[in-house]
């Protein structure tokens, strides 16, 4: 018994490790060195995709949170819930490879140049505030129902986020588009769509696999419960017979 | 609806007239923040960016302290019930709590400026006034806005003051971009900032994005 988000899940598992190892086969014999940055810059096709994914999933979550006070179903509050919390993780690996090509590419660790990163940077923090928030409420409705409009507030707060920061960046150092998409010649533009195809698989066998983990501690704990309570009744009515 | 937002505004303003348990004590704790920037930076007057980027933050954090007591006479006693079993909508709760907070903060600013105009800025303020007073104002709303509902958000929760400043700070950060960058050009001088309409506008977009935002999900807030 896995539940409705447990189905199809070694599908997903197997998929998304075919599509890594696709992607990854392309980034390292098929894509061609950058003439510019050399080998360095395969790490784009790690970061870029992990980026992109983990704010789609903010902004999904956001999505599954309105979705949640509309209905009030407790499924999309566990499901907006987990989108968050993979994309923190997935957060945690951008900040990380965008450090690394900052370092590579530019000698220092960290750049207040990178509008994209920097934004990154901000919606990070703010979003590592779900958790004190989520666990600091016992009242489950209230927990969920609190959790939600955080959800659906930082999600409005993302894109207005990465304007301001792309305005304050675009006074002081004019930029050109061309580093993270625009001109891509066609085999590294291959190599980065699969990337990102393989790593929303990941993604989403992450976010199922998370959901089932997480129901099925539920489910422990409410048999277990009904166990203890069964247990309790035999012994009581032992005693009284 | 406004009518139930102005008594409930009322209400507040009499009680911080009465106790002076926000307002006073924004204004306190700024002035003492431009003495830690003038030790801190060791500096005996700041112009420009930094002018700027000094008044923003203090502003700032000026504000978490009203954000983080801007619940509090409902909170003791359990006197939010009261307000909530009230047949009033939602809305001119949170209305009428971004309108204190939003007062609170002209008032704050009101000491604020002149104080640090007068401690630490070095280029006279009295060319820029409207310019100022459009970045103010356009800022203060979004702060309110925020601030409301940053603190309905927090103050149902065991930690509500660490929710407050974790969470209201990211969320400003816009704002601070904005106006920092507005004040900037007023503070060194030259009197015709030429993106002044540009960071006008993103502090217009934030404010109304913020306030309708806030308005649909206050809703979900402070129940049952």
């Amino acid at each position: 018994m896995a539940g409705p988000h447990g189905r199809n899940l070694r599908w997903w598992a197997l998929g998304s490790a075919a599509l890594m190892a696709a992607a990854l086969s392309l980034v390292f014999f098929y894509a061609p060195n950058d003439a510019d940055q050399g080998f360095i810059q395969k790490i784009f096709y790690v970061h870029v995709p992990m980026a992109i994914v983990a704010l789609g999933g903010f902004v999904a979550a956001g999505v599954m949170a309105i979705k949640h006070l509309r209905t009030g179903d407790r499924v999309w509050d566990l499901r907006s819930y987990v989108t968050i919390h993979i994309s923190i993780i997935l957060g945690v690996g951008v900040l990380i490879t965008g450090s690394i090509w900052a370092r590579a590419s530019w000698g220092k660790w960290w750049v207040w140049e990178e509008p994209v990163l920097v934004s990154f940077l901000i919606v990070f923090l703010l979003y590592c505030v779900y958790y004190p928030l989520r666990f600091s409420i016992e009242d489950p409705g209230r927990q969920g129902r609190y959790s939600s409009v955080f959800a659906v507030v930082a999600g409005a707060f993302v894109p207005l986020n990465f304007m301001a920061v792309r305005l304050a960046e675009s006074y002081t150092h004019p930029r050109v588009l061309s580093q993270t998409g625009g001109s891509l010649p066609g085999e590294q533009r291959l190599t980065f769509i699969v990337a990102i195809v393989a790593m929303t698989a990941l993604f989403v066998t992450l976010v199922k696999l998370e959901i089932t983990a997480k129901s099925a501690a539920m489910r422990i704990k409410r048999l277990r419960a009904r166990m203890e309570r069964a247990a309790e009744e035999r012994e009581s009515a032992l005693v009284a017979g | 609806m406004i009518r139930a937002a102005l008594a409930i505004l009322r209400k507040d303003l009499r009680l911080e007239l009465r106790t002076g348990e926000s307002a006073p004590a924004m204004v306190l704790f700024s002035l003492i923040v431009f003495v830690l920037f003038h030790f801190g930076l060791d500096r005996d007057t700041l112009e420009g960016d930094l002018a700027s980027g000094v008044l923003w933050v203090t502003i700032l954090l000026a504000a978490v302290l009203g954000v983080n007591r801007l619940f509090a006479s409902e909170r003791e006693g359990a006197a939010i019930d009261g307000v909530l079993m009230a047949p009033i909508d939602r809305t001119a709760f949170f209305l009428a709590k971004a309108a204190a907070l939003f007062l609170y903060l002209v008032a704050l600013e009101l000491v604020a400026l002149p104080a640090f105009a007068f401690l630490l800025l070095s280029p006279s303020l009295t060319g820029a006034l409207p310019e100022l007073l459009a970045i103010v104002l356009l800022a203060d709303i979004g702060l309110a806005a925020v601030g409301a509902l940053v603190a309905a958000l927090a103050v149902e929760t065991r930690t509500r003051e660490l929710i407050v400043p974790l969470m209201l700070l990211p969320l400003l950060v816009p704002v601070v971009i904005a106006a920092a960058a507005a004040t900037e050009p007023l503070f060194s001088g030259s009197q015709a900032p030429d993106d002044l309409g540009t960071w006008l506008g993103v502090l217009s977009l934030y404010d109304s994005v913020f306030v309708l935002v806030s308005i649909a999900v206050f809703d979900f807030l402070l129940e049952d």
